[in-house]
């Protein structure tokens, strides 16, 4: 798998502003249970963040919050400044029109744990399709960058498959494509390797570590304790919808501050 | 028995005009009929997802009366009631080339609303059947609603909807027979026209019938290569049902008046 991810894409987003993701305040309840409790998180420009947990922490919940796939009843999320699913007017907010919020999304890529590739598109349909529709990027234009970064996803020879003829590994992979191939400012991953069979977990945290590697800004939410250890910058553990710890890798591995972040790994690095 | 079998082969093999050009009028009809209806099933059916109450009421409403009255009732409403109740009298439409005469307006009319409430139910179900990370995904690449309606959901939905819409066409061949009531001289009512002349009803109540049974035969053959065709990139569902599968759901959908 060779590098350079983002050179096939032209380089890291134009976007300059230092801080890529800040949230405060969020509360988000479903129903009358209350799943995020005054989030606070600050992202910045190139940063990694693993966002770990057990499960019903509500670490999907709040990264699906970021691009706006759930709605918050409190607080406020920016990227690049801006303020992400809603807008201000008297003091209070109010969800913002599709088409901004679809603008929006363009910024932010994402990964899902499901895939969720198209099925009815080849690998280079998939990754060509947003670029056209969305970004009005001319149709020779995609397809070049299209095969690019499946080169360097190392699917080179994948680009007339369909999704139901990929291995797990390989779907995930061209999802990351997928989603840089709108040039995101950052990018979210959702348990990006929960459904994949053990042996292919490894090629897509490659993808992701490189991609780590050469400056994009992350956040993702991950069981690979491994993976947090090596490439984040910070790691940020969740519990019962609160953020109880946010600090480096080594700082957590080595001498969590909070006994529930003791008892998280003592289950999962067991 | 009384049967000419001279007749029989003469008006199968021979058809006179009046008869080619029923032939023509519910194919014509069906064709038409099914894509306007088919076109008001999208339409409806995105509407019932609808953050308005107003339209998902008004579908509902528009669904529950197209099915729950007869398709018969609703030709004849719509042609001849609201004609004499003085609320609407369909007229003659010169197109320059072709006259299109107001039966057959009310007719295709009368149709593609019928056909519309059962193609909104299954673009419906289509579309629930793409999964909501299809949604998702496609959502988070940025795309409007009617951007991934066109591109992603859509596309996925027909698989699903390919078979049902085949079995509703075989119907709509078949339903056509229903508007000779008020006049349209389709292959039913160009046979009664015939046999008034000719008293050859046995004969030509059969060549009519094995008309019906060739086009809607020949649809079959249609449908299958349709299904197979939209069926290409999931390899793990079930695909066309071959001959006797065909066959069997051709047998079993027969109501014709509904």
């Amino acid at each position: 798998m060779s590098g350079d991810l983002l050179q096939a894409i032209g380089g890291v987003s134009t976007e300059t502003k230092d801080i890529v993701v800040e949230a405060i305040g969020v509360d988000k309840y479903f129903g009358a249970h209350q799943v995020l409790k005054d989030i606070a998180l600050t992202v910045k420009r190139g940063e990694v963040v693993v966002i770990v947990g057990p499960s019903g922490s509500g670490k999907t919940t709040f990264i699906r919050c970021i691009n706006h796939l759930e709605k918050i009843q409190k607080g406020r999320i920016l990227v690049n400044g801006h303020l992400i699913g809603y807008r201000e007017r008297n003091g209070r907010l109010i969800e913002d029109s599709e088409r901004n919020i679809a603008r929006q999304r363009q910024e932010i890529g994402m990964v899902f744990q499901r895939f969720n590739l198209f099925p009815h598109l080849t690998a280079l349909g998939n990754i060509i399709e947003a670029p056209i529709q969305v970004r009005g990027v001319p149709r020779a234009e995609a397809i070049e960058t299209a095969k690019a970064l499946l080169a360097r996803v190392g699917l080179a020879d994948k680009e007339n498959s369909f999704p139901a003829q990929l291995s797990g590994g390989q779907q995930q992979r061209v999802a990351i494509a997928r989603a840089l191939a709108m040039r995101p400012s950052l990018m979210l991953f959702d348990e990006a390797t929960s459904a994949l069979d053990p042996e292919m977990i490894g090629e897509v945290l490659e993808v992701m570590k490189e991609l780590a590697h050469e400056g994009m800004t992350m956040i993702a939410v991950t069981h690979e304790m491994g993976f947090a250890r090596e490439v984040a910058d910070r790691v940020v553990m969740m519990d019962e919808g609160r953020i109880i710890e946010d600090t480096d890798p080594i700082q957590f591995f080595t001498a969590p501050a909070s006994d529930r972040s003791k008892a998280f790994l003592a289950r999962i690095l067991r | 028995m009384n049967f000419d079998w001279t007749s029989f082969w003469h008006y199968l093999l021979q058809p006179t005009s009046v008869y080619l050009h029923g032939l023509w009028l519910t194919l014509s009809l069906s064709v038409v009929s099914q894509s306007l209806g088919t076109v008001i099933g999208v339409a409806a059916a995105l509407g019932t997802q609808s953050r308005f109450r107003a339209v998902r009421a008004l579908i509902a409403f528009y669904t529950w009366l197209m099915r729950g009255t007869p398709l018969l009732v609703q030709i004849v409403f719509i042609y001849t009631a609201l004609a004499a109740g003085g609320i609407f009298r369909f007229t003659d439409i010169d197109l320059g080339f072709v006259i299109i005469p107001g039966n057959i307006q009310a007719a295709i009319l009368a149709l593609s609303l019928n056909e519309g409430a059962y193609m909104t139910e299954i673009i419906r179900a289509g579309i629930l059947s793409v999964e909501s990370g299809q949604t998702e995904a496609a959502k988070s690449l940025g795309m409007t609603y009617f951007k991934y309606m066109r591109r992603i959901i859509l596309p996925q939905a027909v698989r699903i909807i390919v078979p049902p819409l085949g079995n509703e066409f075989n119907a709509m061949l078949k339903n056509t027979t229903l508007v000779s009531v008020i006049g349209v001289p389709e292959l039913l009512l160009a046979t009664q026209m015939i046999t008034s002349a000719t008293f050859r009803v046995f004969e030509l109540y059969t060549v009519v019938a094995l008309y019906y049974l060739t086009l809607t035969t020949l649809w079959g053959f249609i449908q299958a290569w349709l299904e197979r065709k939209y069926g290409e990139p999931s390899r793990n569902l079930p695909q066309n049902p071959g001959l006797i599968g065909g066959l069997r759901k051709m047998l079993t959908r027969g109501e014709a008046a509904r």
